[in-house]
């Protein structure tokens, strides 16, 4: 058995939505979930279709034949057993059904499956050992210019790319799991690879060792949940250029960075769990020219940074949790109204590095752990603000080396001292309005 | 040596002072946990105080027990008992009587809180470890002043002074250094300039544990295999070793060479 | 038998043993006087190690004594002042001498002579100086050893107790034991020492009895004789 991570289906939450956005995130789930149920009744309405059998002892023996033999909508039933085949092309609405998790193998020597039509399903299948090549981005599957496409419940192995899709839309990844075996960036591909693609659901995957786990291209308008991203090369999840996406309740971990979103608008990023990306250049979450977007929700653990910001305008952060991150906020360059509250700031190395003018960000009733102020008329928000950049803080930036000095006697003083009167480091920089005691986070415990 | 062991321990346990020092941390891991509920922060106030006050109550406590023991050293002196003895076996009992204040102090509360059920059971060990290390060794230093000193009042002055330099005064000189020379690569030497120091020892040592994401940020390769991998640790303990070791030899070799 | 050879001992400047030769015979009781700063305190604590000499060999019954410690098991020494950890009551005091020698002792019929048994429950920072010299006393002869060393073991004792410390002193040389005592009384001298060490600037000025030492010196008053010591060494130090 594969290790599906996250089986459930997604139950839309429904109550205390207000926001705009989210109403619309809403209809776009409800488009989904109106998709589904359009495809089951199409599979319903075919039950005259025919099925046809592939086995080792059946007269057809190749899924390539089997596919040739059908007739579109029809059903291709694939018996247990391994099956030497590849560039197997799809290219008529066909369900193909893998009985026992028959292994397509490529023997690495090309790509496996290419679908160019629309409304195709794979299900069930082990597909490995596809070709490695540095001049051409071989897929275990490849789907072009198609819609209305199902991948779910197969086993990928040993690909360059696992999933690519290439100009396709409208379309559901769900419950695989990939395994690229990847070892170096150079010489490996993504496991799930969006180029141009809009309306897709990827639900359900744990995708390991390729270079990023999930790769956004000119995407847009896609959820991604429930998976599982660990020990990708590169990212866990990787935007570019992408808008009007969602991910949420996804794990990163242990990815040569969690999450990189560069150059997009309106993502919408929800209750994920960013932790172990460790390294000199890694972190939970990287944001890069990104405007428009909702941070809510989301953990970060352990990471060498939570969220790396590099020129940002209009982000909301809110309800998130940075809990013994080497450093919960690393922001370099100008942003703009971005609003920072009800995070709750737990150990950190360090809570926020920050190098430029405040402008008109906003950072209000959050917790933060290192507050050590008091709260006399029991509002539950402390009386005097806390400046979460340190002088050490903007020492480590000058100077790496003195990282060594952490939580040393010495450092702690001039921090004191520093905060009294602040000389280094921006004196409006603070949370005029810091929580006495953690924001309770409303996702269930895992 | 046992024999003096045990007479100093028990000693030092009916003296006041390890009571104090003893509900001074029982009070203070009952404080952490109670008022604060967070296990991962009562870890990290906790090892603030043990590399700031383990050294300061180790050196004190280390002079002030040797000074006045000075009868009952040279009553000892007079018996069959070989000298190396008699001093290691005050040492022991000074240094393991604080320990144990430490240990318990700290311990009874957290083990109540239910340590056992937490998975901050290996920070807190390894703090206790360290800050068992640091009374080792700033005991014995505290030792070596005192037998270098007749005079009481310079020998206290002199103690105060090396807790002074190694918990302060060091990391500011350090950090000096390190700015000064920020143009070149520092990384081989900052981590040599904190062996020179038992308490940056020991805070690396916790650092490794309680902020491993922060200093796997920095790029220099050395940093990254000390850091990364399992040498930090075993170098940090190897260390304090011979941070103990040494003190406690040269303690041994100047007491054989001293007139009482 | 103690036998001394060429000890030199210095603190800083001051030379206080200087090229010290003597041997002190087993059995009788061996006053050794001098001038303060003589040596005294030094030689003595010399000979149970807790001053390492500069130069010389120490040996008792040829054994040397440098480095070593386990021949101090046949030693009582009662230091000058009486300095004990305060917080120790005077039997823990007691029975932890007894457990750090690990030699049979018999305290009670000292600890009834000196009428210590209201005190053994006391801690010793209680007690007042008399009673810890008694105390101090008690520890030395309770243990039943060839060579006792006595330093200055009269200061603070009342007359009775005096008279005991005397009988004791006499006791122990009845048993062929050897007994080095300093005093600065003299009378208290004369009437238990069987041979007088004169110490002076480092060096053994006088060795013998107190008869031949009256001769010497043409004086019939014993402390008068002493005196006479030094005056003769002025005068010697003149006439060189």
């Amino acid at each position: 058995m594969p290790r599906w991570y996250g089986h459930q289906e997604f139950l839309v939450h429904t109550s205390g939505l207000s926001n705009p956005e989210l109403l619309k995130m809403l209809l776009q789930k409800h488009i989904l979930d109106i998709f589904i149920f359009a495809l089951s009744t199409l599979f319903v309405g075919q039950l005259r279709a025919d099925t046809i059998e592939v086995c080792a002892t059946c007269p057809v023996t190749t899924l390539q034949a089997g596919i040739d033999q059908a007739s579109p909508y029809d059903t291709v039933q694939v018996a247990a057993g391994t099956y030497p085949e590849y560039n197997i092309v799809i290219n008529k609405p066909l369900y193909l059904l893998g009985i026992g998790q028959p292994i397509i193998d490529g023997e690495n020597k090309g790509e496996i499956v290419q679908i160019t039509s629309d409304s195709v399903t794979l299900d069930g299948f082990v597909i490995r050992h596809v070709e490695t090549s540095y001049t051409k981005d071989h897929a275990a599957i490849r789907i072009i210019k198609s819609r209305d496409f199902i991948l779910q419940n197969l086993i990928l192995e040993d690909f360059l790319f696992g999933i690519y899709l290439q100009k396709s839309h409208h379309g559901i990844i769900r419950n695989n799991y990939l395994n690229g075996h990847a070892t170096n960036e150079f010489g490996s591909g993504n496991g799930i690879h969006l180029w141009y693609a809009q309306h897709v659901l990827i639900e359900g995957n744990e995708i390991e060792q390729a270079r990023d786990g999930i790769y956004f291209e000119f995407a847009d308008s896609c959820v991604i949940r429930n998976n599982y991203s660990h020990h990708n090369i590169r990212y866990g999840l990787h935007f570019m250029f992408s808008n009007h996406d969602q991910y949420e309740r996804n794990t990163f971990e242990q990815n040569g960075a969690g999450v990189a979103v560069m150059f997009s608008k309106h993502i919408d990023m929800r209750h994920n769990t960013f932790m172990n990306n460790w390294g000199a250049s890694s972190y939970g979450l990287l944001l890069k020219e990104i405007n428009d977007a909702e941070i809510i929700g989301n953990k970060f653990i352990k990471n060498t940074i939570g969220i790396n910001v590099e020129g940002t305008n209009r982000i909301n952060y809110q309800n998130n949790e940075f809990k013994d991150n080497g450093w919960a906020l690393k922001i370099r360059g100008a942003i703009y109204t971005n609003v920072f509250t009800k995070n709750n700031f737990l150990h950190n190395s360090f809570d926020l590095s920050y190098n430029s003018n405040l402008n008109d960000n906003v950072f209000e009733k959050n917790y933060w752990s290192n507050y050590t102020g008091y709260d006399l008329d029991r509002d539950g928000l402390g009386d005097v603000p806390f400046r979460p950049v340190n002088l050490f803080s903007y020492i480590v930036n000058k100077t790496p080396e003195t990282i060594i000095l952490l939580r040393s006697l010495f450092m702690d003083l001039i921090d004191f001292s520093e905060k009294v009167s602040p000389v280094f480091t921006p004196d409006n920089l603070m949370d005029p309005t810091p929580l006495m005691k953690p924001f309770q986070s409303d996702l269930p415990p895992d | 040596m046992g024999k003096i062991l045990k007479y100093s321990f028990f000693d030092l346990m009916r003296s006041r002072w390890s009571y104090v020092y003893f509900i001074f941390y029982l009070a203070l891991g009952f404080m952490l946990l109670f008022l604060n509920n967070d296990l991962s922060k009562a870890v990290i106030t906790m090892m603030n105080v043990i590399i700031v006050l383990v050294p300061l109550i180790g050196t004190i406590f280390g002079i002030m027990y040797y000074y006045n023991s000075r009868e009952f050293t040279e009553l000892l002196l007079a018996q069959p008992i070989k000298r190396s003895n008699i001093f290691l076996g005050q040492y022991l009992g000074v240094a393991v009587s604080l320990s144990l204040s430490l240990v318990l102090g700290l311990g009874i509360p957290f083990v109540l809180y239910g340590l056992f059920q937490s998975n901050a059971i290996w920070d807190f060990s390894l703090l206790l470890i360290t800050g068992a290390f640091l009374t080792f060794i700033f005991t014995a230093l505290a030792f070596n002043i005192a037998l270098s000193n007749e005079n009481k009042i310079k020998g206290f002055g002199y103690a105060v002074l090396l807790w002074l330099f190694m918990a302060v005064i060091f990391d500011g000189l350090f950090l000096l250094t390190l700015v000064m020379f920020e143009q070149y690569p520092l990384d081989k030497f900052s981590l040599i300039a904190t062996m020179f120091n038992p308490i940056d020892l020991s805070r690396i040592l916790i650092l490794l544990k309680l902020d491993i994401s922060a200093l796997l940020g920095y790029t220099g390769a050395v940093f990254k295999q000390f850091f990364g991998t399992n040498l930090g640790l075993f170098t940090s303990l190897g260390v304090l070793v011979l941070w103990t070791v040494l003190p406690v030899w040269r303690l041994v070799w100047v007491s054989k060479k001293k007139d009482f | 038998m103690i036998s001394i050879h060429s000890l030199y001992k210095s603190f800083g400047q001051n030379k206080v043993l200087n090229a010290l030769d003597v041997t002190i015979q087993e059995g009788g009781i061996f006053a050794i006087l001098g001038p303060n700063g003589s040596g005294k305190t030094t030689l003595i604590k010399s000979i149970l190690g807790m001053v390492i000499p500069d130069s010389g060999e120490i040996s008792i019954n040829d054994v040397s004594v440098r480095e070593s410690w386990k021949y101090r098991q046949k030693i009582n020494y009662m230091p000058q002042i009486a300095q004990f950890p305060g917080n120790l009551r005077v039997n823990e005091l007691i029975r932890m001498i007894k457990d750090l020698r690990q030699k049979p002792a018999v305290e009670a019929p000292l600890i009834n002579k000196f009428n210590l048994e209201p005190f053994l429950d006391k801690k010793l920072s209680t007690l007042s100086g008399g009673t810890k010299q008694k105390v101090n006393i008690l520890l030395a002869f309770m243990f039943d050893s060839p060579l006792l060393i006595l330093d200055e073991p009269t200061t603070g004792l009342d007359p009775a107790s005096l008279i005991i410390l005397k009988e004791m002193i006499h006791r122990e040389r009845q048993a062929g034991k050897t007994i080095l005592v300093t005093s600065h009384i003299m009378q208290f001298v004369e009437e238990i020492a069987d041979e007088i060490i004169y110490l002076l600037e480092g060096k053994i000025y006088f060795k013998g009895s107190i008869a031949e030492l009256k001769l010497k010196t043409s004086q019939d008053n014993f402390e008068h004789a002493i005196a006479a010591i030094s005056m003769n060494k002025e005068e010697s130090w003149v006439k060189y």
